[in-house]
């Protein structure tokens, strides 16, 4: 990695394809999650992150990479990707990487990323919503010796420093770095892009998507999947809701009302 | 990556901000304890700073045996490679078979940085934790949008590694007679191990009473309150009860609401005395963050939504009838108030 002499930004956007939140469910059975017939879709914090890159290369022009892990149909979240504005993408798939956790998602991403080239801003959304872990990005970080910054919501780049404010429980933090470096990007800071339909069509030119795999980039079997994984799930536990009343009315409002603020007043809520 | 035998101990990073020791670091030390006294062994912390040997005393107070305090001027505010390479470094002297830290941002982003300098497992954002009978850690934490809970476990490597999400974990009692050691840790620290600075804060314009972690009642607006003006109406319901508004992830989304009201999986966790929940379908990232609320209320005109199911009151109806009518008569219940 090194400092770029123009100004123009080499990017890269690492990014996943999650099962749509609202159709998430368990087999009751086997207490794994249901994957055939529900619809995938990018992973909603990775659009944030494509947008706050998009905006960069529009400022300082560029290049965009976008890099995602898993299996072939994760090139979905390629195309969508590249019909927002991201000039290329590789998809990291093998047989080799299944049931890695994030400590070797973060190596195989670091080593892709290697593989791939001098990056000056590598980005990830600050969390997926299938493992909500967030460990990827500052995982990727510390394998590439790279400044981190976290819940990123803006960012500026001039002569190779970097501004960014990051969203913290009790308010913004405006930090100071250098290229390159990783930068995690805080859900809800922007308005992703829509996929344009000549983003679309190029999207499915031949090249423009590429896929490499675990020898390609020069990945340790033992270091990915399940056997360089240190963690396991143990078992999965159905969760008991607790055992509400359920006193429900409906009807005339007025009366509903009513009955609901008794209901409140013998608890001692109002 | 150090191996399971020679492990040993419990330790926890103490976190602090300002000027204070963080809630969630506080309430780890108590659960920190719990899983100690299981394995019968010492519980120890880790204390980064400058001028912060008064937090080291005070973490002791809460439960503590030891303190391994670390003080230099590249400490003094929290940044993520000088502490994560402090961290590293204690892990590998005094080899705990578990290491903990609140999942504060900074917390989890600084988990997920060291926890790869020692090739170990880390859970993130657990909710529980209990000892199997082979004396490994259960990380337990919320899955698939708090549906359901995954037991993580971690028994190649140690320290088994965890975030714990703030607010689950009862804060101890903090007793002032409790005595425990100091160790103050000499690390070479030098302009080379900063590289990024935080040159300014801006404190959200909030005060405690308003906070969403802290409210007592909240009334939260979904996507069924259809624009941004009703959470004025849902501003005044929770002034007459006493709370501060909240909302799902759509509303934030839309930008109806900042992003720090949001509740749910990608939002806040909270457990107030009562939640009302207002045009919120009830997806199941929305019941992750509130589920444990002592009383829920639901506002919905769809008696299928998934938020009835979990509700303990709740009318079935427009809600821009039934609001205004819920605030017209919570005040007419009302004795007004005395002039003082």
């Amino acid at each position: 990695m090194s400092m770029p002499e123009s100004s123009e930004l080499r990017m890269v956007v690492c990014i996943k394809q999650v099962p749509k939140a609202e159709q998430l469910k368990i087999d009751p059975v086997k207490k794994t999650l249901v994957r055939e017939g529900v619809e995938s879709e990018i992973n909603p914090s990775d659009l944030h992150a494509l947008e706050m890159a998009l905006q960069l290369k529009d400022k300082h022009g560029g290049s965009l990479l976008a890099l995602s892990m898993g299996p072939p149909r994760f090139i979905q979240a390629l195309e969508t990707a590249i019909g927002m504005g991201a000039d290329e993408g590789i998809l990291l798939s093998d047989r080799a990487l299944g049931g890695s956790d994030t400590l070797p998602t973060s190596h195989a991403l670091s080593k892709a990323v290697e593989h791939l080239g001098d990056f000056d801003i590598i980005f990830c959304g600050e969390e997926t919503t299938d493992s909500s872990t967030g460990h990827v990005g500052p995982g990727m970080a510390a394998n590439l010796d790279l400044p981190q910054l976290t819940y990123v919501v803006e960012v500026e780049v001039r002569d190779g420093h970097v501004r960014a404010k990051r969203a913290v429980e009790d308010g913004f933090e405006v930090w100071e770095t250098t290229l390159p470096l990783v930068i995690t990007v805080n859900h809800g800071c922007n308005h992703p892009r829509e996929p344009t339909l000549l983003g679309k069509i190029k999207a499915r030119t031949i090249g423009i998507i590429d896929d490499v795999n675990a020898d390609d980039v020069g990945l340790d079997k033992e270091k990915i999947g399940l056997s360089g994984s240190p963690t396991v799930v143990d078992k999965i536990e159905t969760v008991e809701l607790p055992d509400r009343s359920g006193r429900i009315y409906s009807g005339e409002a007025r009366e509903a009302v009513t009955k609901l603020l008794d209901d409140l007043e013998a608890e001692g809520i109002i | 990556m150090s191996r399971a035998k020679k492990s040993k101990g419990v330790m926890v990073f103490i976190e602090f901000r300002r000027d204070h020791i963080r809630r969630g670091s506080i309430q780890l030390i108590g659960e920190g304890r719990r899983i100690a006294d299981i394995l019968g062994v010492k519980l120890s912390g880790a204390l980064l700073g400058h001028g912060v040997k008064k937090y080291a005393k005070e973490a002791i107070q809460y439960g503590l045996d030891k303190v391994h305090l670390v003080e230099h001027p590249i400490l003094a505010s929290y940044a993520a490679s000088p502490y994560s390479k402090v961290m590293v470094e204690l892990v590998e002297k005094y080899k705990p078979e578990i290491m903990l830290l609140a999942a504060t941002k900074n917390g989890r982003e600084l988990g997920g940085r060291f926890y790869v300098h020692l090739q170990t497992g880390l859970a993130a954002d657990c909710t529980a934790f209990r000892v199997s009978k082979g004396k490994n850690l259960v990380m337990i934490r919320p899955a698939f949008g708090g549906k359901s809970l995954a037991h993580i476990m971690c028994k190649k490597t140690r320290p088994q590694m965890a975030t714990a999400r703030p607010n689950v974990f009862t804060e101890p009692e903090r007793d002032p007679k409790r005595k425990g050691r100091i160790i103050k840790e000499n690390v070479k620290l030098g302009p080379e191990d900063v590289d990024a600075k935080m040159v300014q804060f801006i404190a959200h314009m909030e005060d405690e009473a308003t906070r969403l972690a802290d409210a007592d009642v909240i009334v939260a607006g979904g996507h069924g309150i259809r624009k941004a003006d009703t959470f004025g109406t849902l501003q005044e319901l929770a002034d007459v009860l006493g709370g501060t508004v909240g909302g799902s992830r759509k509303v934030v989304d839309l930008r109806w609401l900042s992003k720090d009201r949001q509740v749910g999986q990608t939002g806040k966790t909270v457990r107030p005395n009562v939640y009302v929940a207002i045009g919120i379908s009830g997806a199941v990232q929305h019941l992750a963050g509130m589920q444990e609320s002592e009383k829920i209320v639901a506002i919905n005109n769809d008696p299928e939504a998934e938020i009835f199911k979990i509700a303990d009151f709740g009318i079935v109806g427009d809600l821009f009838e039934i609001v205004p009518e819920m605030i017209r008569q919570i005040k007419e219940r009302r004795p007004a108030k005395e002039p003082t």
